[in-house]
């Protein structure tokens, strides 16, 4: 499968949206984790905004910004969201009142812990009738995620808006699946080779692989890439920052996917 | 679209296991709502599959032990479906099947369970909690896979009610890109304290066993469910008649948004039009061709008037059509799996149901609503799915050959 990247963006400790990280993903200054919260989802109506939670923040940021680089407004684009948590605050708040005798569910709470909570309040937010599909796949939540959205654009000929956001889960569970920090990246994907792109990514999947997959050469963004399923994408968007070919090995269940990536 | 071969595909809920049971109840009109009694919960009517309980995963797949991943197991033991599925790996290959599952709660029952008897001081869970392999979205493909011993990729949707029928829709994508040659495609959702209580929370369970399509209608009832279908290219494998399962062909899909509310439809139904609409036309058959509608029916007020509306808006009053929540509850992300075996069942049966528990079809409705079955060939149908998040998916099936 070949698809173009006509938008991208970041978002975690060091890497705050695209324009300021490309430098940093590249090695040319050096990465710090300096946590900067992301800016407000604002395609959404202040109620809406009240209502959604941070995770709806993290990953509204970056698709909202691989949508400026890309130079659309997102209206009509089919997006993939992909995430092994989804909102593991509202998850563990809803079983902390399940475990009170006589503990109310909140309603917003209980509309906010479907998985596709986050992939909603962006067609909410864009006014957006295009499809939204919200997966998650635990520690290969990026590269199974990658793969259904290029997929989809490649079959349906549209193109692909594909985010992959985790944070931490508090609580309990937390204790159990760790997450280290917060950190979300968006792919804009696009079928048609003619469109203006940053890059063109070859995809190849091969269930059967089992080669050491790419992780970053910086202990600190190695740290990062392990410690949130969503920020296995490091290696590609360092790729991306690079702006010369390469070829990234990204892990999924089973075997793995290789994307050659060819700056345009 | 080029169609879609399900050569095998089963699915177990409050009607019982399989296509015999789901056949006979739907013939007998005999629904399998139950007073809720489940984790503290009285309110309403359950559909809950009998026999969980009693039924344990292999040894070797002891970590993956939840109610959800035995719902599956149940499923995978049902109607020959293990065997179809050893006959399409000895063809395919493992590594060439992937297993693609919907799912809006997977094992969090497990983690309810566990809350109950976490240390609440230090704030830690039991240390015999298996997060990875219960509550995790991800434990159902992995049990399915590994039940199965498949190594394809796999892939859990999470849209809300929309999760296992858009499942078939993101198999489509990996066959028809050549990630996969053939794909376990289903759901699971099994009775827990969170949805029970949530839907609850929204004032969207019935107090009397949900009635889709009445004018007195008022919300759900939530019920357990696990469906999986083998779903392959058509023409491409030699297929024999293998197990009790039932056969159908995917004919068309559509997925949208409503972009409008998380938890309640566009009244409009914009989202849900596109989505009938994308499917109509992927299958290549006009409106007046499909000979029955299995809507999403919820019996919730505002989903049932909304899709009324949008029914009309594409095919008119010309089309039967009918809810089969009525006999089993509402099965949330497994529903879509489950109502592709009835769908499945209604073209093998020439059955068009009628739904269960209507006094009166709410008389501002205008699409043909079905109180009664009618006995008449069926050749082609629609299934419609609509989640939370303004989720939409349409599927079309027609027989297997």
């Amino acid at each position: 499968m070949i698809v173009g990247v006509r938008g991208v963006s970041v978002w975690g400790p060091g890497l705050a949206g695209w324009t300021q990280a490309q430098s940093r993903l590249r090695g040319q200054v050096e990465w710090t984790p300096d946590v900067v919260p992301p800016p407000p989802a604002s395609s959404l109506a202040p109620n809406e905004r009240r209502r959604s939670g941070p995770v709806t923040r993290l990953a509204h940021a970056v698709a909202e910004e691989a949508c400026a680089v890309a130079g659309t407004d997102g209206s009509a684009l089919s997006v993939v969201f992909t995430s092994a948590n989804g909102d593991g605050g509202v998850i563990d708040s809803i079983l902390k009142v399940l475990s009170q005798p006589g503990g109310e569910v909140s309603p917003t709470q209980f509309h906010n812990s479907v998985h596709n909570a986050c992939a909603g309040y962006w067609t909410i937010g864009h006014n957006s009738i295009a499809s939204a599909t919200a997966l998650s796949c635990y520690d290969w939540s990026f590269g199974l995620g990658l793969l259904k959205a290029a997929a989809e654009a490649v079959v349906e000929k549209h193109p692909v808006l594909f985010v992959a956001y985790d944070q931490p889960i508090p609580g309990p569970i937390g204790r159990v699946r760790i997450t280290e920090s917060a950190f979300a990246c968006a792919l804009l994907l696009d079928p048609d080779l003619g469109q203006p792109a940053l890059a063109h990514m070859h995809l190849h999947y091969d269930p059967m692989g089992h080669d050491v997959p790419d992780l970053p050469e910086h202990e600190g963004l190695r740290a990062l890439a392990l410690g949130n399923p969503a920020a296995r994408s490091l290696p590609l968007l360092a790729c991306l920052a690079r702006r010369q070919a390469g070829s990234v090995t990204v892990d999924c269940r089973s075997g793995q996917l290789r994307v050659d990536v060819s700056p345009c | 679209m080029r169609p879609l071969v399900i050569s095998a595909g089963t699915a177990v809920s409050a009607l019982g296991r399989g296509v015999a049971a789901t056949r006979n109840a739907m013939q007998q009109r005999r629904g399998g709502l139950v007073p809720c009694d489940f984790s503290g919960v009285t309110e309403g009517y359950m559909g809950r599959l009998a026999g969980v309980e009693d039924h344990k995963l292999p040894d070797h797949l002891h970590r993956f032990e939840c109610r959800n991943n035995r719902l599956a197991d149940m499923a995978l033991n049902t109607d020959g479906f293990r065997q179809a599925v050893a006959q399409a790996r000895a063809y395919y290959g493992a590594a060439r099947i992937a297993v693609i599952m919907g799912t809006s709660t997977s094992g969090i029952l497990s983690s309810e369970q566990a809350y109950a008897r976490r240390d609440v001081e230090q704030g830690t869970m039991p240390p015999d909690f298996e997060q990875q392999y219960t509550q995790d979205l991800f434990s159902l493909p992995s049990y399915v896979a590994a039940a199965l011993s498949l190594e394809g990729p796999c892939l859990t949707v999470s849209n809300a009610c929309a999760s296992s029928s858009h499942a078939f829709l993101d198999a489509w994508h990996w066959i028809e890109a050549g990630v996969c040659d053939a794909a376990i495609v289903g759901g699971a959702d099994s009775l827990c304290g969170m949805t029970l209580r949530g839907f609850g929370a929204l004032g969207l369970v019935d107090a009397q066993p949900t009635r889709p399509g009445d004018a007195r209608r008022h919300g759900i009832s939530i019920g357990e469910a696990a469906g999986v279908a083998l779903v392959e290219r058509a023409g491409v494998r030699p297929l024999s008649r293998c197990g009790e399962g039932y056969r159908a062909s995917l004919l068309g899909c559509g997925a949208s948004s409503d972009g409008h509310h998380m938890s309640a439809p566009d009244p409009q139904g914009r989202g849900a039009i596109a989505a009938m609409r994308q499917a109509l036309a992927r299958s290549g058959l006009a409106a007046t061709e499909i000979d029955y509608i299995n809507l999403h029916g919820t019996g919730s007020v505002a989903n049932d008037v909304m899709e009324d509306k949008a029914v009309y808006s594409v095919f008119g009053d010309s089309v039967a059509c009918s809810s089969t929540k009525g006999w089993t509850g509402h099965t949330l992300g497994a529903s879509g799996s489950l109502e592709a075996m009835i769908c499945g069942i209604c073209i093998q049966e020439s059955l068009v149901p009628g739904g269960l528990n209507i006094e009166q079809i709410d008389p501002g409705f205008r699409s043909r609503i079905m109180a009664h079955n009618t006995a008449k060939p069926v050749r082609f149908v629609m299934s419609n799915a609509f989640g939370f998040g303004g989720n939409n998916c349409s599927l079309v099936f027609g027989a297997a050959e």
